[in-house]
C-alpha cells in the first residue's frame, strides 16, 4: 500500500476515457461499480465539454456480486450499442471489476455486435492514466488500421502527407497545439491525413497507413501506436516535440527532411518573438534565475531546454511523475548537472523544492499549490491542471506562437526587473521596504506577515546564534533569497564550529558559497 | 397566527405518501460514499480519513475536493498495489505501516477512520478488525474506527450515514434515570448549528447535542431518554443504530425553508413539552424573516417546473420547499434511495402530481427529462453542462450539500440557489 495524498495521474481507465472522449463515433462500456462516473465531470467541468463523455458504466452494486455481473455487463453493452450506434466500441474493466474477473473481451465476443469491439486490458494496480491512454490508442490503431490496402498510392509530386498523433480529451493545451502544428505543417506544404485520437473517427483510423510519416506530439499517449505504425507501414515518426523556439525550429527541420523538402524558406519567414524579447535589455534580470521543473516528461524536458537556452535561467531541479519516461529525464538532469527527481509523491516534490529554494517553479497544479505555500512564483506547464488551464483564448505551447505564450507564461510570475531594482535600492525606505503592504491595502494593513513568518524560522536553539548586527545585515538581503542566505550561513557556521554568527560570518559564508 | 397554522397547507394537497414509485436500475450517474469525506473532515476537526482503496478512489476524492486543496488535507488514500492483491504483502501489516505513517505526520489527529472502498470490500479486507486492533495499539491517544464509503454499498451522502453510524457505537451511554436530552443528527454548517442551538435555548430545551461533534472527544451520550431529530434525510443506518441504543426519533419534515424549519423545531418542542406561546416567542421573528426572504424571490420561481435527478436524498424535502414556499411545479423527483418513514412528513406535503423515482437508469431518465422539457433541472456536474448545451437551465446539485441551506436564516439563500441560474439566463445576451 502506498500512502497517497494527491495523485498526479488517474487510473488507466481514465486514460481510455480520454481517448474515447477525444474521438467521434467510439463508445466505451466500462465494467465498474456505482461512483466511477465521477470521471465524467473531468470532461464536462474541467474541459467544459458540452456533451457527456461516450462512456456507459455497468454500475454494479454489492448485491449483484457473485451472481449476475457478467450478464449485467453483456446487457449494458448491447443496450449501449442499440442506443448510440457507434462505429466501434471499447470494452474494459475499472479497478474493482478487474478484481471480480468477469471477462469483458469474451463477453463482447459472445455479444457478436456488427461493429469492431476492441477489448482493453488495463492493469489498474500497476499502471496509470497516461499508460491507459497510450494502450487504448494503440489497441484502437492496431484493431482498426487497414493493413491490406496498398499504401501511399498517390501520384508522385503531390507532396507529403502525415498523421498527427497524440492529442486527447483533457490534454493540457492539446486543442491549440494541434491548431498551431497543423498551420505550421500547412506552411511547409505538408497535408494532414489523420489527426488522432482527438477529432478522429474509427473510419479515420482505418486509413492511417496512407500517410508518409507520423508527427508525434505527445509521446506519452502516441508513443506505442507510433512504434506499431513504424513496424507495420514503415512510417517514420518525428522525435522532436515542438515546444520552444529552438525545438520548433528543429521540428521544422526534422519534418522537412521526412517530407524531402527545404525547411529554410519557412524558417526564414516564420519564427517567434521569443528570441528578441529574451535579448531585449528588459530581460537582463532573468539571467541565472533559479527554476525548479517538475511535470510530465515531455513538458519537463521541453521546459528545461527553453529555460536554459531561451530564457537564460538556471535549472536547479528537474523531475517527472511519469516513470515510463524516467530514463530520458535522468539523462537530461545529468546533462544539466542536477539530481533527477522521479516520483509520484507530491510531498517528496515539496521537500525537493524547499531544499532547492528556487526563484520560480514550473510544474503542474500540485506544484502551483506547493509554490504558493512556499511563497515562490510558479507557472503551470503540464497536466494535471485545473479548469483555468483550459482557457477560452488561443494559447498553444507548441510551435512559434507557443514559444510566445511560453515567454509570457515564464516571465509573469517573476518580480519585474524594475520592481526588483527598486526593492534592492529602497529596501530600507519607509514606504518601499519589503514588509510594507501595497498602498491600496494600507487601510487594512496586517503589515508584518512576512516579518513574522520569518521570525518563526529563526535558528533552532541548538544552532549558532545570530548577533543583532548580523541579523540586521541579513535583513538587508532581498527577501526572496534571504531564506537561502540564512540557511547557508548557519550551515557554514556549524561546519566551522562557530557558535555565533557575526556580520563577518555572514560574508565569510557568502564568499564560501559563491566559489 | 398560532404555531399549528403554519403547518396547515395553504392549499390542500393530496400528498405523495402512497404514490407509486418508479424504481430503476442501470447506469447511476452519482458519486459514491467516499465523497462524504470532503465535508465530514471539515466538520470533525481532529479526525483523519484514510481510504483503503485504489488509485481511482484517490482520484475521485481529489476531483471532488477540487480546489479545496490544503497543504496537507486530513484525508488520504492507502492505494493498494499489485503485491497487496497477490498476497505478497500482508494487508494488515501494510495497513499498520500506513496508519503509523499518517499518525506520525499528524500527531494532532485524535480519531482516524479507515474508510472501506469497492476494491477493499471485493477482496474482503476486514477493516473492522483492523480498526479494533489499531485502536488497541493507539489507545488512549487515537481512536480508530471503520466505515464503508464504497460505491457498491453507498451513494454519495450515504457515506456520511455510515460514518455517523460508526460513531454511534462509541457514544457513551446516559444513565437510565437521566433527564431527557435532544440529539440533532447530521452534519450542519457551524453557523446553522449555532442558530439551532440558540432557538432550542430560547424554547427552554436543555441538553441539546449535535452528531457529529466538532471535535472527536465531544461525542454526545445516548440512551433511552434521548430524542433525536434528523437534520438530514440520508441517515437510515445512523437512525437505526440510535434506536438500537434506546433513543427515539422525532418525526418531522426536514428543516428547509420557513415551513420545514418550523415543523422540524415544532417536533422537538412538542416532545419536550414546550408551551405554544414560548415556541412562538422563539420562532415568530426568524420565521417571519425567512418568509420575507423567500417571498422576495418567489416571483422568479413561481409556476416554473423543476426536474430532480437523484443525488443526495435531499430531493424530496427540496421539492417540498420549492413547491410549497416558492410556487414551483415539481415534475419528476428522483432520489437514490427513498426512506418512506423518514420522509413521511415531507411526502405528505408534496403535490400528488409528482412522479417519484428511486434508483437510476440515466439514459432513460434523460429521455424523460427531455420529454418533460422542465424549466429547471437539478443534476450532477456530469450532466449539467451537456443539458445546458441542450438549452436547459440547470442547478448543479452538489452545491446543495456544501452550502448552508437549513434553518430560517438560510431560507433566502436556499431560494437564491435556484433563482440564480434563471437570473443568469436572463442577463446573458450571447
Amino acid at each position: 500500500m502506498q500512502l497517497t495524498v494527491w495523485t498526479y495521474e488517474g487510473p488507466p481507465h481514465v486514460g481510455a476515457m480520454r481517448v474515447a472522449t477525444g474521438m467521434e463515433g467510439v463508445h466505451y462500456v466500462l465494467h465498474s461499480p456505482q461512483g466511477d462516473t465521477y470521471a465524467d465531470l473531468l470532461f464536462t467541468m474541467i474541459e467544459r465539454r458540452d456533451k457527456r463523455p461516450p462512456v456507459t458504466y455497468t454500475t454494479f452494486k454489492a448485491r449483484d456480486l457473485g451472481t449476475d455481473t457478467a450478464a449485467l455487463f453483456k446487457g449494458t453493452l448491447e443496450e449501449a450499442y442499440e442506443r448510440y450506434r457507434p462505429q466501434a466500441m471499447l470494452v474494459g474493466s475499472s479497478c474493482t471489476a478487474e478484481l471480480i474477473q468477469d471477462d469483458p473481451a469474451g463477453l463482447a465476443r459472445a455479444a457478436n455486435l456488427p461493429i469492431p469491439v476492441v477489448p482493453l486490458e488495463l492493469p489498474s494496480y500497476q499502471r496509470k492514466e497516461n499508460w491507459g491512454a497510450a494502450e487504448t490508442f494503440y489497441q484502437l490503431v492496431r484493431g482498426l488500421a487497414d493493413t491490406e490496402e496498398p499504401q501511399r498510392h498517390r501520384p508522385a509530386g503531390e507532396g507529403s502527407v502525415c498523421n498527427i498523433l497524440g492529442p486527447t480529451a483533457l490534454g493540457f493545451r492539446h486543442r491549440d497545439d494541434v491548431a498551431e502544428i497543423t498551420k505550421l505543417l500547412g506552411e511547409l506544404g505538408i497535408r494532414i491525413n489523420v489527426t488522432a485520437p482527438m477529432g478522429a473517427t474509427p473510419a479515420d483510423l482505418v486509413r492511417l497507413g496512407a500517410a508518409d510519416f507520423n508527427v508525434v506530439l505527445y509521446p506519452e499517449t502516441a508513443g506505442t501506436a507510433a512504434k506499431w505504425l513504424k513496424r507495420t507501414f514503415d512510417q517514420p515518426s518525428t522525435t522532436v516535440v515542438p515546444i520552444g523556439h529552438g525545438a520548433t525550429s528543429d521540428f521544422v527541420r526534422e519534418v522537412a527532411e521526412l517530407a524531402g523538402i527545404d525547411s529554410e524558406p519557412v524558417l526564414a519567414r516564420a519564427g517567434s518573438r521569443l528570441p528578441w524579447y529574451s535579448r531585449s535589455v528588459d530581460s537582463n534580470y532573468l539571467t541565472g534565475k533559479r527554476v525548479f521543473i517538475f511535470a510530465d516528461a515531455t513538458h519537463a524536458l521541453a521546459a528545461a531546454r527553453v529555460a536554459r537556452e531561451e530564457m537564460g535561467f538556471e535549472v536547479v531541479g528537474l523531475g517527472t511523475y511519469a516513470r515510463e519516461f524516467a530514463r530520458d529525464v535522468r539523462a537530461a538532469a545529468k546533462e544539466i548537472g542536477v539530481e533527477p527527481l522521479i516520483t509520484d509523491d507530491y510531498l517528496e516534490v515539496e521537500r525537493a523544492i524547499a531544499e532547492a529554494q528556487p526563484e520560480m517553479v514550473l510544474g503542474t497544479q500540485m506544484e502551483r499549490h506547493i509554490a504558493k505555500r512556499l511563497g515562490i512564483g510558479c507557472a503551470v506547464i503540464s497536466a494535471p491542471v485545473h479548469v483555468q488551464d483550459f482557457p477560452a483564448r488561443y494559447s498553444p505551447l507548441m510551435g512559434f506562437e507557443g514559444a510566445n505564450v511560453l515567454f509570457d507564461t515564464l516571465v509573469h510570475p517573476l518580480t519585474m526587473g524594475l520592481e526588483e531594482h527598486l526593492l534592492g535600492m529602497f529596501r530600507k525606505d519607509f514606504e518601499f521596504n519589503d514588509t510594507a503592504q501595497p498602498s491600496h491595502l494600507a487601510a487594512e494593513s496586517a503589515g508584518t506577515d512576512r516579518a513574522e513568518a520569518e521570525a518563526a524560522t529563526v535558528a533552532p536553539a541548538d544552532g549558532p546564534i545570530w548577533v543583532p548586527d548580523a541579523e540586521a545585515e541579513l535583513k538587508k538581503i532581498p527577501f526572496f533569497v534571504r531564506g537561502k542566505a540564512r540557511r547557508n550561513t548557519e550551515a557554514y557556521a556549524a561546519e566551522q564550529g562557530r557558535s555565533e554568527i557575526t556580520v563577518e560570518t555572514l560574508y565569510d559564508a557568502k564568499a564560501h558559497f559563491s566559489r | 397566527m398560532n404555531a399549528s397554522t403554519t403547518l396547515t397547507p395553504a392549499e390542500p394537497v393530496a400528498g405523495c405518501r402512497d404514490a407509486d414509485v418508479l424504481r430503476e436500475r442501470g447506469q447511476h450517474e452519482v458519486f459514491c460514499g467516499l465523497t462524504g469525506i470532503v465535508w465530514l473532515h471539515r466538520k470533525i476537526q481532529d479526525a483523519f480519513f484514510l481510504v483503503v482503496g485504489s488509485r481511482t478512489c484517490a482520484h475521485l476524492i481529489q476531483s471532488a475536493a477540487g480546489v479545496m486543496i490544503f497543504a496537507e488535507p486530513r484525508f488520504a488514500t492507502a492505494v493498494m498495489e499489485e503485491r497487496d492483491l497477490a498476497g505478497l504483502a500482508d494487508a494488515n501489516e501494510e495497513l499498520d505501516r500506513v496508519v503509523a505513517q499518517v499518525l506520525e505526520r499528524r500527531p494532532e489527529v485524535k480519531m482516524l477512520f479507515l474508510v472501506g472502498s469497492c476494491p477493499s470490500e471485493v477482496i474482503k479486507l476486514d477493516l473492522k478488525k483492523a480498526a479494533q486492533r489499531l485502536s488497541a495499539n493507539y489507545a488512549p491517544d487515537v481512536r480508530i474506527l471503520n466505515y464503508t464509503g464504497s460505491g457498491i454499498e453507498t451513494t454519495f451522502t450515504e457515506g456520511e450515514d455510515q460514518c455517523l453510524a460508526s460513531l454511534v457505537d462509541c457514544m457513551p451511554a446516559t444513565e437510565p434515570e437521566a433527564e431527557a436530552d435532544l440529539l440533532v443528527v447530521g452534519t450542519l454548517a457551524d453557523v446553522v448549528e449555532d442558530q439551532f442551538q440558540r432557538l432550542f435555548d430560547e424554547m427552554g430545551i436543555e441538553n441539546v447535542a449535535f452528531l457529529p461533534p466538532r471535535r472527536s472527544g465531544e461525542l454526545p451520550s445516548v440512551g433511552p431518554n434521548t430524542r433525536f431529530l434528523l437534520a438530514q434525510p440520508f441517515l437510515t443506518e445512523t437512525a437505526r443504530k440510535l434506536s438500537d441504543r434506546g433513543a427515539n426519533r422525532l418525526a418531522a419534515p426536514f428543516p428547509l425553508g420557513a415551513e420545514g424549519t418550523t415543523g422540524w423545531l415544532k417536533a422537538a418542542a412538542d416532545a419536550f413539552g414546550v408551551e405554544p406561546m414560548r415556541f412562538r416567542a422563539a420562532t415568530a421573528a426568524p420565521e417571519a424573516r425567512a418568509k420575507a426572504a423567500t417571498a422576495k424571490r418567489r416571483g422568479a420561481l413561481e409556476g416554473k417546473s423543476i426536474f430532480f435527478f437523484p443525488d443526495s436524498q435531499l430531493e424530496v424535502p427540496l421539492a417540498r420547499f420549492l413547491s410549497r414556499e416558492m410556487g414551483m411545479v415539481p415534475g419528476e423527483v428522483g432520489t437514490p434511495y427513498l426512506h418512506r418513514e423518514h420522509l413521511d412528513p415531507d411526502l405528505a406535503l408534496l403535490p400528488d402530481t409528482v412522479r417519484l423515482s428511486e434508483g437510476q437508469h440515466v439514459d432513460r431518465q434523460l429521455e424523460r427529462c427531455r420529454a418533460d422539457r422542465p424549466d429547471m433541472v437539478v443534476c450532477g456536474l456530469g450532466l449539467a453542462n451537456p443539458l445546458e448545451a441542450d438549452g436547459m437551465t440547470t442547478k448543479w446539485s452538489i452545491e446543495l450539500v456544501f452550502t448552508p441551506i437549513q434553518g430560517y436564516e438560510q431560507a433566502g439563500d436556499l431560494a437564491d440557489l435556484f433563482v440564480r441560474p434563471f437570473d443568469r439566463r436572463t442577463r446573458l445576451e450571447v
